[in-house]
């Protein structure tokens, strides 16, 4: 599989947060080459098993990544200009000048107009606008504008996929596509491994606008090791050090109260056995990914996290390394093809009720 | 379409070499000679298709339109191998967040990206950063890697590509319509024939102060001059009463005044009554914005009479710019008929 290309189509592809429709259909083609069964649950999670040798039942390890996209929706038509508000965290900065396609009654490419500086007072000319000052241009008459968009319409950012220097790329929506990417590089590592365990690769919706695909899925699938895959803050300058993750120094391992020890352990050991670049990623509270929800799904479920480092986030040119996705899935692989009956019982060594003398 | 290859070929102020060699391949076969000045522009001769009588000069109408465009220059690379850079012409950090760019004639690609709005502080929230604080993120790995990619003076543009977006305006989007709408009409208006010695000046660094025009318009010596522009179209809703300069698909542009000139109100004239006999629907820009070659061309020697025609654009001096080509095909019909019509009306103006 190639990761490069399964990525370009996911970042070209609309997908908001409830509407991920056309990211599903591409995760099943993709997902389906390399699991035993793939299903949609109720909310829209594309869940793929790929199950563990021999007879079962086994136990099972989910990896998590979603599939939604932050984007913008329609909130007002005037005079044929469209008002709009966020659908997730979007920095209203990064909006002026950009190409965005608005899913109307079909897709229509329009741009978030920016007056010329010919026009504007310096003052305004070196302040951001606010957000309900922007409005989206679809270039045509203000009845066709009438009878193609209407309010609570969806809208993404227009944006190609670019290829930069060594193997970096950037495009949109790479949080969270370049997990679902991983999840697929790894099934396709797996096909050609041995493993214990049932592995549910799921592709999950809504998590920019609160975990909710992680809620239903991980409740359905009850595994007894959950982990979360996402992009984390690529180190730039200027952003705080200790809230950064390397560039091409391979994923980040998450150690935090969302964490359980013994996942961490696994991963690192993992990295380790492979050789692969890792890197520990210190988490000392929320999340804000869907291992946050995965952890408290019924009685408590053992979660990890590996963070895939990413610029730019939440714009339109999200910016990450291809080998750091190829290293994050074969990282995923290797330790689930690691999974026995000691790791599952290792999982469980605290003492629990019941157990004092 | 001439229009999307000159909307989407390189050339920043400056750097207009590639714009140039597009034109120069546009217009083969229908000028007689061409020439290149020293900063540049690109002059090119199409002499009268009438006879001239003995002892007459044939009038010399030069028309222009300037081929470069906003931009970007990298300044520097710093050692985590980012690219800072500085504007080129009237461009800010408002339209520059987020933004793809091309760097060089290869055009390698790069992102201005911006920390995430998760990492941000309260106070960086209402504010903009400056041209100073942002850099170009090619994938370099370190400072040594970028220089050689990128050299220390390298010319960038945005990465936008030309699309229609249809309607009954038959609306196209695109980067730098200023002026690459004016060479457009421009080349289009070579391929007929004219009872005068047409000078096509496709000049260079307009944006930096009209500096191309001023030179060309030396050197040619026209008797008369039209300046050809995608000029700014703010017909957008607003909270106050403001003009909207001109508006969109409501045709051919013609300037009163702006900053730079007082266009010669014969050539208005001339231009208003062509345009009413012809039926070509016109507008005339409200007087004050911005500033175009005319402003240097009608002052060249002792003086050109001058006017300037434009092509509505919306959001011009931003990474994509919108327009009709009904305004730009009527821009296109405007320019041709009061053009073959001058010779006879000059006089009597």
């Amino acid at each position: 599989m190639e990761v490069i290309s399964f990525l370009r189509h996911l970042s070209e592809a609309a997908g908001v947060s409830g509407y991920e429709e056309s990211i599903r259909e591409l995760v099943i083609t993709q997902f389906g080459q390399f699991a035993d069964e793939v299903r949609t649950d109720k909310l829209g999670n594309v869940i793929a098993l790929k199950r563990g040798e021999g007879q079962g039942p086994h136990p099972r390890v989910m990896l998590a990544g979603h599939m939604d996209e932050i984007g913008l929706m329609v909130t007002q038509l005037k005079e044929g200009f469209l008002h709009f508000t966020t659908v997730g965290g979007i920095d209203p900065r990064v909006l002026l000048g950009q190409e965005v396609i608005v899913h109307g009654r079909r897709a229509l490419p329009g741009i978030i107009g920016s007056r010329p500086p010919h026009v504007l007072p310096r003052e305004e000319r070196e302040k951001p606008r606010p957000m309900e000052e922007l409005f989206i241009d679809l270039g045509l008459p203000q009845k066709e504008v009438a009878q193609l968009v209407r309010v609570g319409d969806l809208v993404t950012m227009h944006r190609c996929f670019i290829e930069l220097k060594n193997g970096w790329v950037t495009g949109k929506a790479f949080d969270d596509r370049a997990a679902v990417a991983t999840i697929g590089f790894c099934l396709a590592q797996l096909a050609r491994m041995r493993h214990q365990w049932d592995v549910y690769g799921v592709a999950t919706v809504q998590e920019e606008v609160g975990l909710r695909g992680a809620i239903t899925s991980t409740y359905d699938i009850m595994p007894q090791v959950g982990i979360a895959i996402d992009v984390g803050f690529g180190a730039t300058p200027g952003q705080p050090e200790g809230k950064s993750i390397k560039m091409d120094k391979g994923p980040a391992i998450a150690f935090g109260p969302n964490i359980h020890p013994q996942v961490h352990k696994g991963l690192v050991e993992a990295a380790q056995a492979l050789e692969i670049p890792h890197q520990i990623e210190p988490i000392p509270g929320r999340t804000g990914t869907d291992a946050w929800a995965m952890q408290v799904t019924r009685e408590g479920i053992p979660t990890g996290l590996i963070s895939i480092p990413l610029r730019y986030m939440h714009t339109s040119v999200e910016t990450l390394v291809i080998r750091d996705i190829e290293r994050t899935g074969r990282l995923l692989a290797g330790f689930i093809s690691r999974l026995d009956e000691s790791f599952r019982e290792a999982l469980y060594e605290q003492p629990r009720i019941g157990e004092t003398k | 379409m001439i229009l999307k290859e000159l909307s989407e070929a390189f050339g920043p102020s400056g750097h207009e070499s590639a714009v140039h060699e597009l034109i120069l391949e546009a217009i083969q076969g229908h000028v007689d000679s061409y020439q290149v000045d020293a900063l540049g522009n690109l002059i090119a001769l199409k002499t009268s298709c009438q006879p001239v009588a003995s002892g007459h000069q044939p009038l010399k109408v030069m028309v222009s339109a300037h081929m470069d465009e906003v931009g970007v220059m990298v300044t520097h690379a710093d050692k985590d191998g980012l690219l800072h850079f500085d504007v080129v012409g009237g461009l800010g950090a408002r339209v520059l967040l987020a933004q793809p760019v091309v760097l060089g004639d290869d055009r390698l690609p790069g992102v201005i990206g911006l920390k995430p709005i998760h990492l941000q502080e309260r106070s960086e929230r209402g504010k903009l950063p400056k041209v100073s604080d942002l850099t170009i993120d090619i994938g370099a790995t370190g400072q040594e890697e970028a220089e050689k990619a990128v050299p220390k003076g390298t010319y960038g543009t945005f990465a936008t590509s030309f699309a229609e977006l249809g309607g009954e305006l038959r609306t196209v989007k695109g980067k730098a319509f200023d002026d690459r709408a004016g060479c457009a009409v421009l080349v289009e208006l070579l391929k007929a024939d004219y009872p005068f010695d047409l000078w096509a000046a496709f000049t260079v660094q307009e944006e930096l102060g009209l500096r191309g025009a001023r030179v060309a318009a030396f050197r040619v010596e026209p008797d008369v001059a039209f300046a050809l522009e995608g000029t700014v179209c703010d017909d957008l809703p607003k909270e106050r009463d403001e003009s909207p300069t001109t508006e969109l698909g409501e045709g051919p542009a013609i300037t009163i005044r702006d900053r730079s000139v007082v266009c010669d109100p014969r050539l208005i004239k001339h231009l208003v009554e062509v345009a009413e006999a012809e039926g070509i629907p016109y507008q005339i820009k409200q007087p004050g914005v911005g500033g175009t070659d005319a402003g240097a061309i009608h002052l060249a020697k002792e003086g050109v009479p001058s006017a300037v025609v434009s092509v509505p654009s919306r959001y011009i001096h931003s990474p994509a710019s919108l327009l009709s080509l009904v305004d730009f095909e009527n821009t296109e019909r405007l320019m041709r008929a009061a053009l073959l019509c001058l010779p006879e009306r000059w006089s009597t103006l």
